[in-house]
């Protein structure tokens, strides 16, 4: 009725949820709990500026940073039936679905591209932990798949990044068959005598690592990524007692000779560079800056 | 003495009347029982009758877990002759959770392994309940790889909660020892066939049920985690398994309709516990008509048609 309250009260109300905004510019490392920047935490791919503690980063985020020129094109993954089992628990499968969806933009556990990295042709793939915890179902099994047939027409090198609880429990015995499933996709690159490099992340579980995950030529991990196939939880009830120091983490594993290597996450496009190059007899890369991506790239990505 | 599961304490109460009956009328000659305890004994079958008719996915499990099950042992003594066990890894131990070795079936020279669970206390514990480590797995892998070389068939009997989740299991790679038997079975130019006979629990399962062709006994279960596991995690309540194994789909008559198992293998009425002969009967048959199937099919068209059905894993649900 009066200016106060059309005016002077809406304008206060604004004024206060602006100072609300700012809340998600600062990240707090969960290993040393130091406020990181935004940018300064994208610019150092998701790894704490203080600690080297290697915090999550989504595939498409990662791809931006592994790719030359942060140009990929995605590869087609194809779509699974919905819901195949009409699960449910205290929640319909296909909403829960649907809330991962909306809260990572993402249509499903894994990202398929194809691009350069160092000027040598790759297929990568990354499984996306803030969906459904990486869940390996059938669309996972569907990504894999894409994958390693892309890799075998273009003749290429994959490269997957795991990151996973583990199968998809909404998708039953179906998530259980893309074991096999993933490991006839291993024997297309192993026939075809393609590299096939699993990167596994933090964290790496369950039947992910019983299939697709631990079949690689090369096996390097990020630093203190867990990677298991039982979780430290079960163990220590099943075994009723305390586990060791860094059990079931990548130097552990790395120690009992389970991993080829252990990289920082700033560290690992070159190496992958560089391994590469020699699996596919590919002269040295070239140091120093790289010249602009080629034009089909390019093109690619506009599609 | 039968071991009654819980959802068969009306049958034990019944049964158990009727034998009352019958040691009454042992000890007091004039008694005539035999009437009432033969009219007893037809109500308890057509009760068994009805209890296994319509089994829920919780009791399937019950069944499948049923310490009276034959066993993989049981299947190998009495369908398989001249069974040598072969041992160990040759890299660090031998996993008795896991028995293999060369055998006869039907005459034919064959490569058998499964998962023992054992049958009381000492060979339970011995066998780890069935639980392999990754050397049962590399031992599978060893075997698989010395039936590819010879041509030898694989049957492989599947009957396990899991693979072992101990400190030891992860630090000798369960994973990939897993994974690589999963591999193996994908490579073999042989026939591969798998029977689960039991439980087929997860990954430790599935690292030798990647075959030509797959059975379950008709109240075996398969699935992705044990219904307790899924509960705890998906219900925050392990109490919930009830509502978990009817989600998870677990039963071999949805695992059919989804075209993961290719073929049912009946039960006598009452389940395996009841009649173990008829059970192992009907599951020679079963690996007789299976190895039938593959008779003659070259390394490559196998390996082919096993790439081809484990690909198309999925491409089917349970409709609307």
């Amino acid at each position: 009725m009066n200016w106060i309250s059309n005016y002077v009260r809406p304008k206060i109300n604004s004024l206060f949820s602006r100072r609300d905004t700012p809340e998600n510019l600062w990240t707090k490392c969960p290993e040393c709990g130091s406020m990181l920047f935004h940018r300064e935490l994208a610019d150092n791919l998701n790894v704490c500026t203080n600690c080297d503690h290697h915090m999550a980063i989504t595939p498409r985020k990662r791809f931006e940073a592994l790719f030359d020129g942060g140009i990929f094109s995605e590869v087609k993954v194809p779509d699974p039936i919905t819901d195949p089992l009409h699960f449910r628990d205290q929640k319909k499968y296909p909403d829960r679905m649907k809330s991962a969806q909306k809260s990572t933009g993402e249509k499903e556990a894994m990202l398929v591209a194809e691009g350069e990295i160092g000027r040598t042709p790759v297929v990568a793939a990354g499984q996306d932990f803030s969906f459904m915890g990486g869940s390996m179902g059938m669309y996972v099994g569907n990504a894999i798949v894409a994958a390693a047939e892309r890799a075998v027409k273009l003749k290429r090198p994959l490269i997957l990044f795991s990151a996973a609880g583990g199968a998809r429990m909404q998708e039953g015995i179906l998530s259980l068959m893309q074991m096999p499933r993933t490991t006839v996709a291993v024997e297309m690159l192993r026939e075809a005598n393609l590299p096939y490099i699993v990167v596994l992340t933090h964290p790496t579980t369950g039947g992910v690592t019983a299939s697709y995950a631990m079949l690689g030529d090369v096996q390097i991990a990020e630093p203190n990524a867990l990677i298991c196939f039982a979780g430290p939880r079960v163990i220590e009830q099943t075994i009723r007692e305390k586990l060791p120091e860094g059990f079931q983490r990548a130097e552990y594993l790395l120690d009992h000779g389970m991993l080829d290597r252990v990289t920082h996450r700033k560290k690992l496009r070159e190496e992958l560079i560089t391994i590469l190059r020699m699996m596919m007899k590919l002269p040295p890369a070239v140091a120093g800056d790289l010249p602009k991506p080629a034009e089909e790239d390019a093109a690619a990505k506009a599609k | 003495m039968t071991t009654y599961l819980e959802f068969e304490k009306p049958l034990a109460e019944i049964e158990g009347k009727a034998e009352e009956l019958r040691v009454l009328a042992r000890q007091n000659s004039e008694m005539d029982v035999e009437k009432e305890a033969a009219a007893l004994d037809k109500k308890a079958a057509q009760l068994l009758n009805d209890l296994y008719k319509d089994l829920t996915p919780w009791r399937k499990c019950q069944v499948a877990r049923h310490p009276n099950r034959p066993h993989c042992k049981d299947y190998i003594d009495a369908l398989f002759t001249e069974f040598t066990p072969l041992a160990g890894d040759r890299n660090f131990a031998d996993d008795h959770a896991v028995m293999g070795g060369l055998a006869r079936f039907n005459d034919q020279p064959v490569v058998v392994i499964g998962h023992e669970k054992g049958h009381d206390t000492a060979s339970r514990i011995e066998r780890n309940f069935g639980m392999a480590r990754p050397e049962g797995y590399r031992k599978a892998v060893r075997l698989m790889d010395m039936a590819d070389r010879f041509g030898l068939p694989v049957v492989s009997l599947i009957d396990t909660p899991g693979a072992y989740p101990g400190k030891g299991a992860e630090e000798r790679g369960q994973s990939e020892a897993i994974a690589r038997s999963t591999q193996k079975c994908l490579q073999i130019g042989v026939p591969l066939v798998s029977i689960i006979i039991g439980e087929g629990g997860s990954g430790g399962a599935v690292a030798f049920a990647t075959g030509d062709r797959v059975a379950m006994l008709e109240h075996s279960v398969y699935s992705v985690i044990s219904p307790e596991g899924c509960a705890s995690i998906l219900w925050k309540d392990a109490e919930k398994m009830r509502e978990a194994a009817e989600a998870l789909r677990l039963t071999a008559q949805d695992l059919k309709k989804l075209e993961v198992i290719d073929r049912i293998i009946k039960e006598p009425v009452g389940g395996a516990q009841r009649d173990r002969k008829g059970t192992v009967a009907a599951v020679g048959e079963a690996i007789a008509t299976m190895l039938k199937e593959l008779n003659g099919k070259s390394r490559k068209d196998l390996v082919a048609a096993r790439r081809k059905k484990f690909l198309a894993m999925g491409s089917k649900g349970l409709g609307a």
